[in-house]
């Protein structure tokens, strides 16, 4: 059932689709397929496609490819949705072709499952609470859903709340709870109230978020300071004093624009003062 | 799009910030953002940045008849519109309370200070004059509209040439701009508005709100005035209860600050003539060819380094010569001398300048730093322009750059033609273990 579709695709792409392999680390555009790496072998050159109809060969030669982020499965290959450059890591423990996607820049957040954001709380209606957390529709949190809810120790309207999304595609209203699946609140819930709130793009904060990032480590040197990221793009901070408060947000917006030299530079100058 | 809401910690931190006398991107209290004016190709075009509220201004021009009882003056006719990219709130039929209200702002700034002069846009009295159109856009909300949106205006105003018409007698001839040069607009004043914003019933002021900080605004007080001194239109909103000082010294304010604006307009008008004049390069091309669509640009802080050797010759002229050093030791113990007295410390007070702002401040004691600053960020951008996009920190980037003798490790960012380079003098290597394990 693949080949009639693939044919059919390649015909209305217009030109050849290019190996994975091949443009990893590129610029990728929207609507470009790309092959993955088995079935370069059987794709010649030029028009005709004829691959061999092996029954049980290919069954054991395929391998598990993770479709990630900008890109989505197209028949047996894989189609391009954002621009931006391509990028592979591959499997840890062995099995499995590794992780495809998309390195692209963004500001406007799209809910996915299982990510954690920071949502204001807009409304309450009946059993749950109306949370914007920058997407398209507000996404729905349940008065039970916290760690020992009770009637007192609810959110009120405008408070921050951090949680997670139990629901998340195109076709429903997100719903987001702040419990773990064991029942834990597990660093999530109402945040506190003073501190600063903004808003960076996202390709920052998955940048903070890697693991050993030199920036967080540098920042938590500075003063003592209690920080939330959002995979919304939302970052809450606070600090002891507002002065301390607005030069850490300042420096986390400005992360983005600069090289490590230049950070390194401002930050020994900060420590200094 | 329903607007973001403001959350509770938000606003409580704007407005302590506001009371420890602080702001978000480390501004003073009656400091304005950077201004940027750039001019079209066309004349009557521009585009005002404010920070980052970004407005563009167009003027044009067409012949009609007047109104039946102004025969002999011109027609003007003012235009605001929020565009749909300038902030997610706007939607097209969301946006009348604010809409109409710049718009009635606008124009009496502009038609009721009589800043143009209509009865020169009469050609026949009577039967045909000029109609001068303005349309604003705003192309980017960050706050204080009002002010970007006059400044366009009158700019643009200013930069305007209408084709130049003749009577002789009944007969009206109208000159195309290759005939004739387009004729400038006769403007007797420029009228600029400036906006401040009220906090706390009254009791702290702010000079060009930002867009969070007017979210959490009580009122909003709007002077448009001209270099003169002459106030065109005050307008108060919010419902706040004013002082007659406080409105006194907001117009005192407002002064000086479009005396300074009113600077940089003409500065631009007459760098732009220039460059037509010399027959350079012109337009909003222009204007942003260091740019690049795929890079992320911060503005640099501006920094006056113009004079730094001057003042610190003058500084070090006009301080004392350091005291003479007593060169014999007193000795205290054996062991234990002292060479002269300690000074007290005079680092104190620029310590306390520093800690102000970081990147953003423009403070003067740490000037020189900033040179190594701006340096570096050109530094930085000449090297990339040549190489593809880099995000340096990234932690998904794997390069690994692989001699030719060594490992035979596969390279993933090359591309094939390396690869098969690469091939053949692997080869030999590998054959030679096979060789080993055999025996």
């Amino acid at each position: 059932m693949a080949e009639p579709a693939s044919v059919a695709a390649e015909s209305l792409a217009g030109s050849r689709a290019r190996a994975a392999r091949t443009v990893l680390g590129q610029v990728v555009l929207p609507g470009e397929e790309l092959l993955l790496p088995e079935q370069e072998d059987a794709e010649g050159p030029g028009g005709a496609v004829e691959r061999p109809l092996s029954l049980n060969a290919r069954a054991c030669s395929r391998v598990r490819v993770v479709c990630g982020p900008g890109l989505r499965r197209c028949g047996d290959r894989l189609l391009v949705t954002k621009c931006g450059r391509l990028r592979h890591k591959e499997p840890g423990s062995g099995s499995g072709g590794g992780v495809y996607w998309v390195d692209s820049q963004q500001k406007r957040y799209v809910p996915v499952k299982g990510d954690h954001v920071i949502g204001i709380v807009t409304a309450k209606s009946g059993d749950i609470f109306k949370v914007d957390v920058g997407g398209s529709e507000p996404a729905s949190l349940s008065y039970l859903s916290f760690e020992g809810a009770t009637k007192r120790n609810r959110p009120n309207v405008g408070d921050l709340i951090y949680g997670q999304f139990v629901v998340a595609n195109k076709d429903m209203e997100p719903e987001m709870v702040c419990i773990d699946s064991c029942g834990r609140a597990n660093g999530m819930g109402v945040i506190g109230q003073d501190g600063l709130l903004f808003k960076v793009t996202l390709g920052l904060i998955r940048k903070l978020l890697a693991p050993d990032c030199e920036i967080i480590q540098e920042v938590g040197k500075l003063y003592p300071l209690e920080i939330v990221f959002g995979m919304n793009g939302r970052i809450w901070v606070k600090a002891k004093t507002i002065q301390q408060t607005l030069i850490l947000a300042n420096i986390l917006e400005a992360c983005e624009h600069m090289t490590s030299d230049q950070r390194k530079q401002i930050f020994s100058r900060l420590a200094e003062s | 799009m329903k607007e973001t809401p403001l959350s509770n910690c938000e606003r409580r931190f704007l407005l302590r910030a506001i009371e420890e006398k602080k702001r978000l991107d480390g501004r003073q209290t009656y400091d304005y953002r950077n201004i940027r004016i750039s001019f079209g190709t066309d004349y009557g075009c521009c585009i005002v940045e404010l920070g980052k509220t970004r407005v563009l201004g167009q003027v044009s021009c067409e012949l009609v008849s007047p109104k039946l009882n102004r025969a002999t003056e011109g027609i003007l006719f003012f235009n605001l519109e929020l565009s749909q990219m300038a902030a997610p709130a706007f939607e097209p039929g969301r946006q009348s309370d604010l809409l109409v209200k710049l718009n009635r702002l606008m124009e009496r700034c502009l038609r009721n200070s009589k800043c143009i002069d209509t009865e020169s846009l009469c050609v026949v009295a009577g039967e045909k004059v000029w109609q001068i159109r303005v349309d604003l856009h705003l192309l980017n909300h960050d706050g204080n509209i009002i002010d970007a949106a006059s400044i366009a205006a009158i700019v643009a105003l200013c930069h305007f040439r209408r084709p130049d018409v003749s009577v002789q007698g009944d007969e009206v001839t109208l000159y195309t701009p290759e005939e004739r040069d387009p004729v400038p607009l006769s403007i007797h004043h420029m009228p600029i508005c400036v906006s401040f914003a009220f906090f706390q019933q009254g009791a702290y002021l702010l000079v060009d709100p930002n867009e969070r900080e007017e979210r959490v605004m009580d009122g909003l007080l709007v002077i448009a005035m001209n270099k003169h001194r002459e106030i065109c239109t005050i307008q108060s909103s919010g419902g706040i209860m004013l002082l007659k000082d406080q409105v006194l010294r907001c117009s005192k304010i407002a002064g000086v600050k479009v005396a300074e604006i009113t600077e940089l307009i003409l500065k631009a008008l007459e760098n732009d003539q220039k460059v037509r004049k010399e027959g350079g390069k012109f337009g909003f091309a222009e204007s942003i060819a260091n740019q690049r669509i795929t890079a992320f640009k911060m503005e640099k802080a501006p920094i006056d380094t113009s004079d730094v050797e001057e003042k610190a010759e003058e500084i070090i002229a006009e301080a004392e010569p350091p005291s003479e050093v007593v060169s014999t030791p007193v000795l205290w113990t054996p062991g234990t001398a002292q060479i002269g007295e300690g000074v007290e410390n005079s680092w104190g007070d620029l310590e306390d300048s520093e800690k102000e702002d970081d990147e953003g401040g423009g403070d003067q004691a740490i000037i020189l730093d900033g040179i190594k600053m701006d340096t570096g960020v050109e530094v930085s951008d000449i090297g990339s322009q040549d190489a593809p996009i880099i995000l340096s920190d990234s932690e998904e980037e794997e390069m690994i750059i692989l001699e030719p003798d060594k490992n035979p490790k596969k390279i993933r960012t090359q591309t094939t033609s390396a690869k098969q380079e690469k091939a053949p003098s692997k080869k030999p290597v590998k054959r030679r273990k096979k060789k080993r394990a055999a025996n």
